[in-house]
């Protein structure tokens, strides 16, 4: 190793023989605290090397009986020391917790949400860093060519102009979250052959008031939401119904508004192709016939 | 000059300035429009989308910014001379902490219920500002045979802490989503859609505003002091009890259709009293009319400035109000 070590001295010799040493082992006790980078583990097979996950997980269902260590806001660093692990998924904005990690020898991971390639991306780290390149670069393949065959199926039809809505109080049109234009649920949108109404504001989530709505016309309208927040069977009928007071909207008029509750859809992890074509299969239903 | 004369003035003025804002409030958006189409009436509603901006999506929020304004400035004004403390607003005595309890409940369990077209969230907070003021008022009683002001103040006080405590306890268990959703429902929002909300709050915004009336005289008289007020012939006890449920169901109307909106409720008051004095029968109907006309204004700069994209009005009442304020208040010294 070409390390001067009378320059730096025994400990930082230590160090640095410590950081080879956590770079050259793969990981054996993983705790994720990102719910949907905890999917890619267990896509690309690392998944029995997780010891601990969010209390936010829920998918694969294995993660269920894991302890878990709290989320974003809440990190419980005791409990996740005391696990002993030798990798900690984190999000991008937990310094406190990276550093706090960082002083106990615990190499982290960062992620932070981005667009659809983000996802693909994250796999891809993610194998160099479990030693699992092959099983990543596979997967993400996969991920590329299944969204690559959607786009195949949707091009050269007419793209509606779609309004992409992932929040709104119930039974009123009131307090409407609709995706901008960046992150995956836009890049989801577009790759299913849909174009964003909203696609011109430079970001993840828009407030859509009602005169956005009536102004931009969208001539679909989707619903999406996870499954835990599905609207309940009986309650879908009068869901729909708040929408007919906007008449002049197109998708309103022709009857295209629909919801999808659907965790594949709202969680950038591996199984973003199967949501993509869910949403591509409400725009183009000819196509995936 | 008479009072009635007065009177008459301040009303024509700041009536004619709430006028003008809600003709011309509606008027202006982010998208333009075709008024000649929005009139129309030959083409069918469902169809006519300038007619369906015009009356859904501005002129109920117009309305609703008109009403919640003059509900608040006026509920100011009440609190103000009830507690005789220039720094009292409609949400010092914990109804606007208890309509957020309810509303961010409703939203992060996700209520699914409607009576007569008013939706969860809204029912919700009027519940939460109801038991808020009963719980207020009962601490108030317990204490003090009447009404203490003070008891009534420390009440509020403590209960708007206790409140706040369980609001964060809430969200610290809602999901990520819905914690944003609760915190922007404290930014306050107009943007009602529908006339239901006005509809399902107006009887309780007239029986206040009708309660008002009667009480600008009993105010004027509490100013002087309890004994005093009560040497001259007033029933303190009765006039408190009053100006409190009245000031109190005006504030719930308020917030459980646009949210706990700041800034108006104590910066209306004080404004209008450097432009008409303190006589109440003068301050209460100019800062209704006033506070509405400035509501209508803040929200017209939420929805427009920063288009298509939208600023809670409760931010633009804060930054604009606040400065004006100050520099209202240095310029009268």
């Amino acid at each position: 190793m070409a390390v001067d070590q009378k320059a730096l001295g025994p400990w930082a010799c230590l160090v640095a023989c410590l950081a080879v040493t956590v770079v050259a082992a793969a990981p054996k006790r993983i705790i994720s605290l990102v719910p949907n980078v905890t999917e890619m583990i267990y896509a690309i097979g690392a998944g029995s090397r997780v010891v601990a996950v969010s209390s936010y997980d829920t998918y694969p269902p294995e993660v269920r009986t894991l302890p878990n260590v709290g989320a974003l806001l809440d990190p419980n660093v005791e409990r996740i020391l005391s696990l002993k692990p030798d990798l900690v998924i984190v999000y991008g904005s937990q310094d406190d917790l990276r550093r706090q990690l960082g002083r106990a020898g615990i190499a982290t991971f960062d992620y932070r949400h981005g667009g659809l390639d983000a996802i693909t991306t994250t796999i891809r780290s993610l194998g160099t860093t479990l030693g699992e390149e092959r099983a990543a670069g596979a997967l993400a393949s996969r991920i590329e060519r299944g969204l690559d065959d959607i786009r195949g199926r949707v091009r050269g039809r007419p793209r509606p102009r779609t309004l992409l809505v992932f929040g709104r109080e119930r039974l009123s049109l009131r307090g409407i979250y609709a995706s901008g234009g960046t992150g995956f649920l836009h890049d989801m949108l577009t790759a299913a052959g849909g174009d964003n109404v909203f696609a011109d504001v430079r970001a993840e989530s828009v407030q859509a008031s009602t005169e956005q709505i009536i102004s931009r016309r969208p001539d679909v309208i989707v619903e999406v939401r996870a499954v835990n927040e599905a609207f309940a069977a009986g309650d879908r009928e009068a869901e729909a119904r708040v929408w007919t007071a906007l008449g002049s909207v197109p998708a309103v008029r022709d009857g295209r508004v629909s919801f999808l509750f659907d965790d594949r859809i709202v969680i950038p992890g591996p199984r973003i192709v199967e949501g993509t074509r869910e949403l591509a299969r409400v725009l183009h239903p000819d196509a995936f016939k | 000059m008479t009072l009635q004369r007065r009177f008459a003035r301040t009303v024509a003025a700041f009536g004619a300035l709430l006028a003008v804002t809600v003709v011309l409030a509606p008027l202006v958006g982010p998208t333009s429009i075709s008024f000649r189409r929005a009139f129309d009436f030959s083409i069918p509603f469902a169809d006519n989308a300038d007619a369906q901006i015009f009356f859904i999506a501005r002129l109920p929020r117009t309305l609703a910014g008109a009403v919640v304004g003059a509900l608040f400035a006026s509920a100011g004004v009440v609190f103000q001379g009830l507690l005789r403390n220039p720094l009292a607003t409609p949400f010092t005595l914990g109804v606007s902490t208890g309509a957020a309890l309810g509303a961010v409940t409703a939203i992060t369990f996700n209520w699914s219920i409607a009576i007569a077209g008013i939706t969860a969230v809204p029912l919700a907070a009027f519940a939460g500002s109801l038991i808020a003021v009963a719980i207020v008022y009962a601490l108030a009683q317990a204490r003090h045979r009447g009404l203490s002001t003070t008891v009534l103040l420390l009440a509020g006080v403590t209960m708007n802490a206790f409140f706040s405590a369980v609001i964060l306890f809430v969200q610290y268990i809602a999901s990520f989503a819905d914690t944003y959703r609760t915190l922007r429902w404290l930014m306050g929002d107009l943007d009602i859609s529908s006339y239901q909300p006005l509809l399902a709050a107006l009887p309780a915004a007239l029986a206040a505003l009708a309660v008002f009336a009667w009480l600008a005289r009993p105010l004027n008289l509490l100013a002087l002091g309890a004994d005093s007020a009560e040497s001259r012939g007033l029933e303190v006890a009765r006039a408190q009890r009053a100006a409190f449920f009245s000031a109190s169901l005006a504030t719930g109307a308020a917030v459980s259709i646009g949210g706990p909106i700041g800034f108006v409720g104590i910066i209306i008051p004080h404004l209008v009293r450097l432009m008409v004095g303190p006589d109440h029968r003068l301050v209460l109907p100019a800062a209704a009319l006033f506070g509405a006309a400035f509501l209508v204004a803040c929200d017209l700069v939420a929805r427009t400035i920063l288009a298509p994209v939208e600023l809670p009005v409760g931010i633009i009442t804060a930054l604009i109000g606040g400065p004006f304020f100050l520099w209202l208040l240095i310029k009268k010294r």
